[in-house]
């Protein structure tokens, strides 16, 4: 009998999460995420895993830090209104360097906005949401079965760089049901909890960063005796009020992505090979991108399109070489214009970029980013 | 003279940063006395604070130490527990980290019952940010938010506590260190959610700007005011005026944890043992 | 080959779960299968639809119906919001007694599906599993007993016989 099966976007990530070695939710219920809470709820502790409904977003955030602080891999999920409460307790877990992830089910917003309604106007708050300067990690999957993968990577990139990690998901993804076969255990690559290398005796420092810039921290319990701040402090892991010493925390928070970008941002190109035009899409729009697409190429427009896996950190590599190539990039996104600004940043004036937007509650048809692709073909002929 | 609690200090970190006279010393301290009177395993207790004065404790005590955001120490000593329920976890708050910007945590930590002992050192004042109004600053009393003497009505955090579900709930004072070391060495024993309020004295922000800057002073009020428990429950109704408050063991009741609640849960799901 | 079928009705009838099902058994017989819907945020009351691409070869990527192949309604509302874009050799199906004034549509089928679910199947509440079991003969795409085996798997155990009765009525009330 075939593994096929039906399934949610928002129970595959929670499969996603529970197979990549997640024992602890904590989270509240919000549309359109609260599939997650519930799928959490029922599967984690059938593995001796736990699950607490928190009075509130805040709470949420710090009940999973203090689980992932005391050695269980930790996950909450929330959308909208949820995330931007979530943020002061982000920036928590990047300046404290406490892996997590953080599932978005994005909406529409600003505020109570449209809580069923489909949206992907989180995408700079993934990026610059909470206060101050740190790198972030975001992805965004498109199918069933990626939002099962993007949960293992998240999971796995959290633990490998001690980072909050957010899963950009988007209603469409969440809410859709489509066939899917998930791998099984044994083909995942699962990245444990780093450990500590020294013994106290030896001058142990739970700050003090390993080859990757990333430092093992000891988990509570384990008799290191760490302290952990969210004031900036230095390779001891104590608050220092010193120029040199906070320069130098805020730069290896930066370096410890930046020296691994190649390996955490994908992209994946589709009809690229002789492509003269792009669209540039990602998350649950990109399947409506990629429709539009193979239309144009019936019309006989060389066009193709680049898929965002990886949001953050952006792809500039990628999207400059791509407008290096190509005479014109369309970017589609669900919201009033995020993504085309680094588009724009990183394609450096090398090709016209223009933005296909949609922000009304409704997702793209094909036709719409089809006229898109055309209007961008038929005004550079 | 034996300093045996010296050794749960962090040498190196000191000397603390909190003003002469300041009664946050003397409340970590009987924290320390409390965990070396019960036993407690050094490598397995996590000091969880907030922030704040009273939240800088956390960083001068040799365990693994936690300083959290404002208003969050209990949301974070929830997932420590609740990920590892072998550890003790203590949470060293302040009134305005536990009654206002984590006053919800608060309650519904007491109603969870999750087995924490929280000890709120009440100063009546935002020390850190130089004395600024709190919800437990006494009605009428000064600070740089409230120039004409505080509006709000206070609060009685023990009462909080107790109608929100807490197991244990006791209050002292910096003035009665053996008591306050006591109370909150009994609140290790109760495996549920454990309150102690103790009174601490601020010289530097609160008593300034209320005709108190000296801290014997500070501390002599304690000893006026404070009333035995025992005591103050045989006091007419007519006697509890003015600044008198009952300290001691004030609410005691037993009601299954959190963590062991939830082993049932993982035991209905077929999880155990897993 | 291609199908894109919408089933519409109110909040509380059922027919996001009928749709589910559907796409369920369809993946278990091989095919691919997407399953979106929309609702109101009240879980009862509003206007409900849920759409279902059904294909035998191809991945589907755009996950909303276009062109409907085939429409269900379940109330007057939803048949009047939904029809307009069906196929011009698509198929009506309307609930009889809850649509009582049919849109004007070349084919419909009209079957009286909450008043066989009623007198018949003993609850209004099996209504969606009935109009389950008219889809399936309609589209004629997925056999009967691979959607009996589907809806087992969704209803609770005490109910599979009920739901079963549900089903092959709403499958035998279409001539």
């Amino acid at each position: 009998m075939s593994k096929a099966r039906l399934m949610q976007g928002n129970e595959a990530c929670a499969e996603g999460a529970l197979a990549a070695g997640v024992r602890f939710f904590g989270g509240y219920p919000i549309t359109p995420s609260t599939e997650i809470a519930e799928g959490m709820a029922k599967m984690l502790p059938k593995v001796g895993g736990k699950f607490v409904q928190m009075e509130d977003e805040i709470a949420s955030m710090g009940v999973v830090l203090g689980a992932s602080l005391a050695g269980k891999k930790a996950l909450t999920a929330s959308s909208g209104p949820g995330i931007s409460l979530k943020q002061e307790l982000i920036g928590y877990a990047a300046a404290a360097e406490i892996p997590v992830v953080i599932v978005n089910v994005q909406r529409v917003g600003p505020s109570t906005g449209q809580p069923t309604a489909p949206s992907q106007g989180d995408v700079m708050q993934a990026r610059w949401g909470t206060h101050g300067d740190h790198p972030m990690i975001a992805l965004s999957p498109w199918s069933v079965r990626e939002a099962f993968d993007t949960a293992v990577m998240a999971v796995n990139y959290s633990e490998r760089f001690r980072t909050p990690v957010i899963l950009l998901m988007d209603e469409i993804v969440g809410h859709l049901r489509e066939k899917v076969e998930l791998p099984e255990a044994s083909e995942l690559e699962i990245y444990p909890r780093r450990q500590p290398s020294k013994t106290r005796a030896e001058g142990y420092q739970p700050y003090a960063p390993a080859e990757d810039l990333v430092p093992n921290v000891a988990d509570f319990g384990n008799g290191y005796h760490i302290h952990v701040t969210g004031l900036i402090h230095d390779e001891t892991g104590f608050p220092v009020g010193n120029p040199k010493v906070t320069r130098e925390a805020i730069d290896r928070l930066h370096k410890k992505i930046a020296i691994a970008q190649d390996e955490i941002t994908h992209v994946e190109e589709y009809c690229m090979e002789d492509a003269e035009y792009a669209v540039v899409a990602f998350g649950g729009t990109a399947r409506t991108a990629y429709e539009a697409v193979l239309e144009a190429r019936k019309k006989g427009i060389k066009v193709g399109m680049v898929r965002l896996i990886t949001i953050w950190p952006f792809a500039d590599k990628a999207i400059k070489a791509l407008a290096a190539k190509v005479k014109g990039i369309l970017v589609t996104e669900l919201n009033y214009g995020q993504i085309v600004n680094e588009v724009e940043r990183a394609a450096a004036g090398q090709c016209p970029v223009e933005l296909c937007a949609k922000y009304d509650m409704t997702i793209f048809e094909p036709e719409e980013i089809l006229e898109g692709i055309e209007n961008l073909a038929g005004g550079n002929k | 003279m034996e300093r045996s609690f010296e050794q749960y200090f962090r040498q190196n970190r000191l000397p603390h940063l909190w003003c002469p006279g300041c009664g946050n010393g003397i409340a970590t301290k009987a924290i320390v006395q409390a965990i070396e009177k019960k036993g407690l395993d050094r490598d397995k207790t996590i000091i969880v604070s907030g922030i704040g004065c009273s939240s800088r404790a956390s960083g001068y005590m040799d365990f693994d130490t936690l300083h959290t955001a404002h208003g969050r120490a209990i949301p974070f000593a929830t997932g420590i527990k609740l990920a590892n329920p072998e550890l003790n976890v203590v949470v060293i708050t302040g009134d305005g980290d536990c009654t206002a910007i984590g006053g919800n945590h608060f309650i519904h930590g007491c109603r969870r019952n999750v087995d924490l002992t929280v000890v709120l050192f009440n100063n009546n004042i935002y020390g850190m940010t130089g004395g600024q109004a709190s919800p437990m600053t006494p009605t009428g009393k000064k600070a740089t938010t409230a120039p004409y003497g505080a509006v709000d009505p206070t609060f009685d955090a023990c009462k909080l506590a107790e109608a929100a579900g807490a197991t244990y709930v006791a209050r002292s004072t910096a003035y009665h260190v053996q008591h306050l070391t006591d109370m909150i060495a009994n609140g290790f024993d109760n495996k549920g959610f454990s309150f102690i309020e103790a009174m601490v004295q601020c010289p530097t922000a609160y008593g300034r700007k209320n005709k108190m800057s000296d801290p014997v002073e500070l501390m002599k009020w304690m000893r006026d005011n404070a009333v035995m428990k025992a005591a103050w429950d045989k006091l007419p109704e007519d006697k509890k005026v003015g600044d008198k408050f009952p300290i001691g063991l004030l609410y005691q009741d037993t009601e299954v944890d959190y963590a062991t609640a939830y082993e049932h849960v993982i035991e209905v799901a077929g999880g155990a043992g897993k | 080959m291609r199908k894109q079928i919408r089933l519409s009705g109110s909040g509380g009838q059922g027919v996001i779960t009928a749709a589910i099902i559907y796409a369920e058994a369809a993946v278990s017989a091989g095919m691919e299968a997407v399953q979106s819907q929309s609702y109101g945020p009240e879980a009862r009351g509003g206007a409900s639809k849920s759409e279902v691409i059904i294909d035998d070869s191809h991945p589907i990527f755009h996950p909303h119906v276009k062109t409907p192949d085939v429409v269900l309604a379940m109330t007057q509302k939803a048949a009047d919001k939904y029809y307009g874009d069906l196929h011009s050799d698509g198929i009506l199906i309307l609930d009889t007694d809850l649509v009582p004034e049919p849109p004007k549509f070349g084919n419909i089928i009209q079957v009286p599906i909450t008043k066989i679910a009623i007198e018949q199947a003993g609850k209004s509440l099996f209504a969606n599993i009935v109009a389950l079991g008219v889809l399936t003969k309609v589209l004629n795409l997925v056999d009967l007993d691979t959607v009996r085996t589907a809806v087992s798997h969704r209803v609770p155990p005490h109910t599979i016989e009920a739901n079963m009765k549900a089903l092959q009525l709403g499958y035998d009330a279409v001539k």
